[in-house]
């Protein structure tokens, strides 16, 4: 399954991430059997075969992403921190698209920065397609976790906190 | 005319005061030995709720009460942070009743939003953040960049020249920053008292910054 994440306030506007989705199952040479397009703040179902569409009731976004992401193959998501590090801990394959549209344009520093490093791949609305079918999936590296542990250490030190 | 002079000089030497009065703050450094100390965060939406979430998540409960404060447009944020402090409290079984609390203030600025009303829309904020951060007194300011958290630092800043309380003020920058500083950042880079970057590249353009590698 190809898990798609998208957010109302960062990401391109909502037709193109159905396009997304229905180009997503033109292109795939292996055939993603459903896509899932999660978008907040309503979640919107979309079941393959691409003739096929499920709308659910807009409703709450979903809290964690842990249960969608479990089941993913692929990960297409917008290049949001929060996105990014949830799927790459998942340790699921990452295409990031990123928003042209965004001020000094930071989510693209980010994504190049991980994709030198070899986490994910990235690309825009317009290049997806294209990644999409050259992408070799299994090329991709480990993405250690953070140490937010450090941080709170050094706080501590740096406010007096009494041990 | 010699009003005028007088007027003049008198907002001279105010200015030359206030001035003297930011270096010292900005300077002080000594670390007060203590117990607990209670804290502010400055919660954006996103990718920084989400990280500055992960930063709290490792700190020990003397890190108590919280204020959190977010844009009142965002409701996502709210709903995160109550399920953030309903998880610390599952974890730590001394706490009964976690000590925390949701403030809201108008954003400082949307997605694309122009310039110039982002000017205006800060200064709307910044005169809606004192009232809040005096009425709190926070011994520690968090933020991790989002539009919203200059106002805050700055009225926490004030609180230092005002003489009314010395706040520190330790900015994170996000994950997302890898070369270059966000707008905040360049802003609080010479307003923080402890500045955090997570990337090597940022540490080596900003020696003065603080590197522990990534924390989130």
């Amino acid at each position: 399954m190809c898990v798609v994440l998208a957010s109302s306030r960062c990401s391109p506007p909502r037709p193109f991430c159905r396009e997304t989705c229905l180009s997503g199952e033109r292109e795939f040479s292996c055939g993603f059997s459903s896509v899932l397009l999660l978008t907040a703040p309503d979640v919107r179902l979309v079941v393959g075969p691409s003739s096929e569409e499920k709308q659910s009731k807009p409703g709450r976004y979903k809290d964690s992403l842990k249960e969608d992401l479990e089941k993913a193959d692929l990960v297409i998501s917008h290049a949001g921190a929060g996105s990014c590090l949830e799927t790459l801990e998942k340790r699921k394959p990452l295409v990031v698209v990123v928003n042209e549209k965004l001020m000094n344009n930071h989510q693209l520093e980010l994504a190049k920065q991980l994709h030198k490093d070899g986490h994910l791949f990235y690309c825009t609305c317009s290049t997806l397609p294209g990644l999409l079918q050259s992408v070799d999936l299994s090329t991709v590296k480990y993405f250690p976790p953070g140490h937010p542990e450090k941080f709170s250490a050094f706080l501590d030190k740096v406010v007096g906190l009494q041990k | 005319m010699a009003s005028a002079l007088i007027l003049a000089a008198t907002a001279g030497v105010v200015a030359v005061l206030l001035a003297l009065r930011l270096w010292v703050v900005l300077h002080s450094r000594v670390v007060v030995p203590r117990e607990s100390l209670s804290l502010m965060a400055v919660v954006g939406s996103g990718g920084h709720t989400t990280e500055i979430l992960r930063l709290l998540e490792h700190l020990s409960s003397a890190y108590s009460p919280r204020h959190y404060i977010i844009a009142d447009t965002d409701e996502m944020s709210a709903q995160k942070i109550s399920s953030f402090e309903l998880y610390r409290a599952d974890r730590d079984p001394s706490t009964m009743f976690p000590k925390y609390y949701i403030h809201r203030i108008p954003r400082s600025r949307e997605v694309q939003q122009s310039w110039l009303s982002t000017v205006l829309s800060t200064l709307y904020a910044s005169w809606l953040s004192f009232p809040l951060t005096y009425r709190v007194k926070p011994d520690l300011v968090l933020c991790n960049g989002p539009g919203t958290c200059v106002p805050i630092c700055v009225s926490a800043l004030l609180l230092g020249i005002l003489g009314i309380k010395k706040v520190i003020i330790v900015y994170v920058e996000s994950i997302c920053r890898v070369e270059h500083l966000s707008l905040s950042g360049k802003i609080l880079f010479h307003l923080s008292d402890y500045f955090i970057v997570q990337w090597p590249t940022l540490k080596e353009k900003y020696p003065k910054s603080v590197y522990l590698g990534r924390i989130v």
